[in-house]
């Protein structure tokens, strides 16, 4: 069982696909973790030895922030985006897109599944 | 794309004229501005600025996380008062 920094274990898989399912290590991070450890990125989890998944563990400890820590920054940068009352601070605070796409259509993965809002009229 | 390293941040140099003839004598005044497209830098911090939206000036006052930031997100351009109704709300000016 190989558990790198903190909860993940995908087995069955290639080295450099499992070391993905770590929140902050993409593809390219993955490949270029394993040239410096010098472990083939074709060898199974299950097949790695000990040392080299310790060689793994201390090298992502080290070298990367990943998981819990590299969330709590992402939020700490959109909490200050937010508190220096930016126009990106706001549209965080509204979940809208924040990078200037349309509205008018799509933007779904932040604005969330459809709500459909009727007239309202004005009271007489 | 970025703005290249060579050019530096874009300053307004009206702006900046003003700030360094106030901190030059240590004042702090409200200073307006239409330099939206202005970055922020150190030089400002503790200033305030009143950045215009389109309407009016919003005065905005410099902290020091607001530094590479430029003057215009500070001070929105469009209000949206929702959606349909004619109420009080929607057709009143700020």
């Amino acid at each position: 069982m190989a558990r790198i920094a903190g909860v993940d274990l995908p087995r069955e898989k290639r080295v450099v696909v499992a070391l993905t399912y770590i929140f902050g290590i993409g593809s390219s991070t993955a490949a270029r973790i394993l040239v410096t450890t010098g472990i083939s990125p074709d060898t199974r989890v299950r097949d790695l030895t000990e040392e080299e998944t310790a060689k793994l563990r201390e090298t992502i400890e080290r070298n990367y922030k990943v998981e819990g820590d590299l969330q709590r920054e992402v939020q700490m940068n959109i909490k200050r985006l937010i508190d220096i009352g930016s126009y990106r601070g706001l549209r965080h605070r509204r979940g809208l897109p924040v990078r200037g796409q349309r509205t008018r259509t799509n933007a779904r993965t932040r604005k969330g599944p459809k709500k459909t809002v009727g007239v309202r009229r004005k009271k007489t | 794309m970025g703005r290249s390293t060579k050019k530096g941040p874009y300053v307004d140099d009206a702006l900046m004229r003003k700030i360094t003839a106030l901190n030059a004598k240590n004042d702090k005044r409200v200073i307006k501005t239409w330099a939206r497209a202005s970055t922020i830098v150190p030089e400002m911090v503790g200033h305030t600025v009143a950045v215009h939206d389109g309407r009016r000036h919003v005065p905005i006052y410099i902290s020091e996380e607001m530094i590479g930031h430029k003057l215009g997100e500070f001070a929105p351009t469009r209000l949206f008062r929702g959606h349909g109704a004619h109420t009080e709300r929607s057709t009143s000016l700020k």
